[in-house]
Formats: C-alpha cells, sequence, structure tokens
C-alpha cells in the first residue's frame, strides 16, 4: 500500500517562546525551527510499515515557506521515498490544511495518511479529523498502536481513561500519539542520499483550493506571570504555609 | 441565536466536563441545548435536563452512537448544527476526536480549547504549550468549538429543569467498528476535576515508589498524576501524564514531586492555584512556577508530609 505522512515545520520544542512586544504574535526570527515532534512519530510508523513490506511507497508533504523543503529533506533521510511541497506564505488554518491535503490524496490515492495528532505550535489537534471527513475516511486519531490486517487497521487509541482500540476500514485516516514508536535519527549516508530523492512543488492555486480562514487572531500576549514563589526550609513550615496562607489543605 | 453543546458521557452517566461546557455557552449568551448521542442512553439525557442553564436535551438514541465513533457522530452533529450559531464540545479526547470532523462536514474553521469568553464570536486560546495567549475572532456561520474544562467553572449539576426531545436520527456510517478498551482502574477523584493533585516524575525512580504518592493522595483526598518522563519509563500508565500531550490540570493545589518542570508539564499544569515543588536540583525550573518550594530528597520528604497531614 501506498503511506501518504503530513510534517509541519515548527519552532524546536525546546525553545522558550517570546510573544512579540506589538501583540501581532510570536518571534520566530533566528528561532530555530525543525520538524513537529508527532509528525516525527507519523514518518517513523509509515517508515517502519515500509520496512515490515506492508507499505510500498512512502510519500511525505508539507504545506508551508520554501523552508519547509528541509524538513522534507529529514523524513526522506529517514526512509520516506519521495516528497511534495505544497508551496504558500501564509499561516494556514487546520480547515485549509486539510482541504490542501485532500487534494494531494485525490491525486495520490494512498491507502493511509498518517499525521501527527497535533502541531506544537498551534496545539489546534485538528487537522486529522478533518481530512478523515473530507475524505470520508475512517479516523484513528491519538494512535499508540496500528496493526494492519488486510483491509483493515486495528487502531489502539489513547483516551481519557485508557486505552480504546478500533477497527478501521482502508483507506483510513491515523493521528500519531508520543507513545506509538522512538523515532529514529537520520545517518549522514542516508542524509546525503535524501539530496537526491525527488521533492515536487506545488501551490495552492494548482490544487484548485482556496485557503480562505473565518478565524483572525486578534492579537497574542504573554500568560499571566505567576508571582514569585518562596523556599521554605522544612516539611513542617510548608505545611504550616499551605494551611494558613494559602489556605489550600 | 442558540447554542448546541455536546454531552460528554458513556453512556451511563454524564461526564462532569459538560459542566464547563455549558458554563462557556452560558458566557456566549443563548439558548443552550445538549446533544446526548448515544446507546441505552436516558440516564444521562435526564443528568442532562436537571443541568442549571439547559433549556433543552436532544437525544439520539442508537446503537451506532454507543462509542461516539466520530464516523457515526459526526454527521449527526453536522447536521443538527446547522440550526445553531454555536457547537461546543469539551476538549476531551472525545471532543477532540468529534468535533473537528464535524466543523470539516460544515465547511468551517474550528477554534480549539477556549480558555475564555471575550464575546459570541471573539475566544482566548492558548498557543505554544501555554507559553502565549492568542485571542482569535471568527466570522464563520457556525461557531464550531472546544472548550478548556479548567478555564470555566462548572455549572450546577442540579436545579434545571429542561424538556427531553428524542431524535429519530442516525446510522453506522460502515467504515468504522469497536473492539475494545482498557480503562484504568481508580478510586482516587479523577484527576482534570481533582482539586488537589499530587504528581510524580523521573525522580520517583520506578513505579513501586508512586505507592508514596498515592498515600500521600489518599491523605489529601488527591489525585495522582505523572509527568511524561514518569509514563515514558514505565512507571504509570499513559492516562495519568499532565502535560501538554496530556491532560490540563488546574487544581487548588498542585504538588510536583521529582518534577523538573519542562515546558511540555508546565503547559499541563501552570493555571493551577497553587504549586507545591519537592525537588533535590535546587537549579530545577519548576522551582521558577512554584508558590512553596522544598529542596530536598523527596524519599524523605514525602513520608514526613504525609506524616505531618
Amino acid at each position: 500500500m501506498k503511506i501518504l505522512v503530513a510534517v509541519k515545520r515548527v519552532v524546536d520544542y525546546n525553545v522558550k517562546v517570546r510573544v512579540k512586544a506589538d501583540g501581532s504574535g510570536v518571534d520566530l526570527a533566528n528561532v530555530k525551527m525543525a520538524m513537529n515532534p508527532f509528525c516525527e512519530i507519523a514518518v517513523e510508523e509509515a517508515v517502519r510499515l515500509k520496512e515490515k513490506g506492508i507499505a510500498s511507497e512512502v510519500v511525505v508533504v508539507s504545506i508551508g515557506s520554501s523552508a519547509a523543503q528541509e524538513q522534507l529533506r529529514t523524513a526522506l533521510a529517514l526512509g520516506a521515498d519521495r516528497a511534495v511541497l505544497v508551496e504558500s506564505n501564509d499561516e494556514l488554518g487546520p480547515l485549509a490544511v486539510a482541504k490542501l491535503l485532500k487534494a494531494v490524496v485525490d491525486k495520490e490515492q494512498p491507502q493511509l495518511v498518517i499525521l501527527g495528532k497535533q502541531a506544537i505550535d498551534s496545539d489546534n489537534n485538528q487537522t486529522g479529523q478533518m481530512l478523515a471527513a473530507l475524505c470520508g475516511f475512517a479516523q484513528g486519531t491519538f494512535a499508540s498502536r496500528v496493526e494492519v490486517a488486510g483491509d483493515q487497521l486495528n487502531v489502539t487509541r489513547e483516551i481519557d481513561g485508557g486505552l480504546q482500540t478500533v477497527a478501521l476500514k482502508l483507506p483510513a485516516i491515523v493521528t500519531t500519539d508520543l507513545r506509538l514508536n522512538e523515532p529514529r535519527y537520520a545517518s549522514l549516508p542516508n542524509i546525503m542520499k535524501a539530496k537526491k530523492k525527488p521533492l515536487d512543488v506545488v501551490t495552492p492555486d494548482a490544487l484548485g483550493v482556496s485557503t480562505a480562514s473565518t478565524v483572525k487572531v486578534l492579537k497574542v500576549e504573554a500568560p499571566a506571570a505567576r508571582s514569585a514563589g518562596i523556599k521554605v526550609g522544612s516539611v513542617a513550615e510548608l505545611v504550616e504555609k499551605l494551611k494558613n496562607e494559602a489556605k489550600v489543605i | 441565536m442558540a447554542i448546541l453543546v455536546i454531552a460528554e458521557h458513556n453512556n451511563a452517566a454524564l461526564g462532569a466536563a459538560t459542566l464547563n461546557t455549558v458554563a462557556a455557552a452560558q458566557q456566549i449568551g443563548g439558548d443552550i441545548h445538549v446533544l446526548v448521542a448515544g446507546s441505552a442512553c436516558a440516564a444521562v439525557a435526564e443528568a442532562a435536563a436537571k443541568v442549571a442553564g439547559v433549556s433543552k436535551v436532544l437525544v439520539a438514541d442508537n446503537a451506532a452512537f454507543a462509542h461516539q465513533l466520530p464516523e457515526n457522530v459526526a454527521p449527526l452533529i453536522a447536521e443538527l448544527g446547522k440550526g445553531y450559531s454555536h457547537v461546543l464540545a469539551a476538549a476531551t479526547t472525545t471532543g477532540k476526536n468529534v468535533l473537528p470532523r464535524v466543523a470539516a462536514l460544515l465547511d468551517v474553521d474550528q477554534i480549539s480549547e477556549i480558555v475564555k469568553v471575550e464575546s459570541p464570536d471573539t475566544f482566548k486560546r492558548p498557543i505554544y504549550a501555554g507559553n502565549a495567549i492568542a485571542t482569535v475572532q471568527s466570522s464563520a456561520a457556525i461557531k464550531v468549538i472546544t472548550v478548556r474544562g479548567t478555564g470555566f467553572d462548572p455549572v450546577a449539576a442540579e436545579g434545571g429543569a429542561a424538556a427531553i426531545e428524542a431524535l429519530a436520527a442516525g446510522s453506522d456510517a460502515g467504515i468504522s467498528s469497536f473492539v475494545g478498551e482498557e480503562l484504568a482502574k481508580s478510586e482516587r477523584p479523577e484527576l482534570t476535576a481533582a482539586k488537589v493533585v499530587v504528581s510524580g516524575g523521573r525522580g520517583m525512580q520506578n513505579g513501586e515508589n508512586f505507592a508514596l504518592l498515592y498515600k500521600l493522595a489518599d491523605k489529601l483526598g488527591a489525585a495522582v498524576g505523572a509527568s511524561r518522563a514518569a509514563v515514558d519509563a514505565g512507571f504509570v500508565p499513559n492516562d495519568m501524564q499532565v502535560g501538554q500531550t496530556g491532560k490540563i490540570v488546574a487544581p487548588q493545589l498542585y504538588i510536583a514531586v521529582g518534577i523538573s518542570g519542562a515546558i511540555q508539564h508546565l503547559a499541563g499544569m501552570k493555571d493551577s492555584k497553587v504549586i507545591v515543588a519537592i525537588n533535590k536540583d535546587e537549579e530545577a525550573p519548576i522551582f521558577q512556577v512554584a508558590d512553596y518550594g522544598l529542596v530536598g530528597d523527596l524519599f524523605d520528604i514525602v513520608p514526613e508530609l504525609e506524616k505531618a497531614l
């Protein structure tokens, strides 16, 4: 089967972001960017399915500025076969992204699409579900285990009270949770080889998709800072403070 | 203008998160209708009808809705949603799973995990793991929104007297089915609703040592949580994880034991009223958000604290 994996270029998860003083957004100038951690897990799962002989081809797709080619090359170095960049310099919402991905799905006809459960910048957790709706596919969100059984997919999902297993008819959409797998590192020879793998660039217009959004960000501000705390010297002092000062026990 | 709230439930009882979602709906303003989609869920509908502020409860009782599979439930909500100005669900794993599918079926954008209602079309939501708060305005005809429970005080579960109306709708899309589930059993309060939360991190060293936290939690009537490090190391199951990718909590008191305080963990608990950190590393970032910090060996401090209570 063919697997399509969507990856997003986001600020590196270790970076403590700063809000711009004019409230227009988060300062991303000269900040380290990387592949969204959940997308890394999605690429890893696709590559493992290929190594098991279940997947015949792994295509990675990203939507964003030309700089996102860097993350696509990373995915190619991790084992993907081919990459597609839908180039757009606009900040796109999940619905627009889902519509663009739907156009790619229509073209590529994958049996399985794997996405991360959420991007760590916008924290939306929407794109996979929206893509499933637009394609009319079944969805296995927050997956911690994926098993292909014939024309069916068994997905174990992380839910609030524990784990849930669902069976999905293929083609289907899976979004990855953290515990699905441990992504590998790209080796230097693979990074070199990835430079030669095909990477197509298309535009939203060429895909015939409008990316207009009904959501407007009015301002972005820093969260209210917590007032500085104190260090206590002993358990007795801690209990005394919790009882009499904070009055929480 | 009426608002449709999707009830969180397990077919037997109404989920507490529904009460926070109704609270958000009240702030938006308008008639509030609650949809209970499930199987043999009459008790849930009755409970929803008693919730303060709810004017109507719609019940879609159908075997296809038994496990809230989004392939079956989303078309129902999307069809109903066309008659409403807002469709709201709790930002639980069920709400997050179903609602974006509804939004796409309605061809509207969704706003995730709001923590504040500014006006019927303007909302605040955290981005970048809670390190920034965005104010967003929606011009969509139907505003599809998930609500972060900790941002809204729950409405009263009793006192309402809404009419219950049965819906005949519903069918099985036939592309997904429920196989089984494994729910963690716990007698302690639910993590997201607990007034006190005691959490352990990598510093606990192993799963057995979490017994120390359970004893402390029982004294405080607290729920027990964990950092991702503790979950990944296999000390405790994943549903105990607090953080950007786990549960978001905002209890009266949060006690972080052996947790360094990574950005992703703080995203899940920094709205707690009082934070206590117990850590042997004086430089741990958790001390920057803690109201009360105690530097020392948790294996001495935790038992001593338990005795002192």
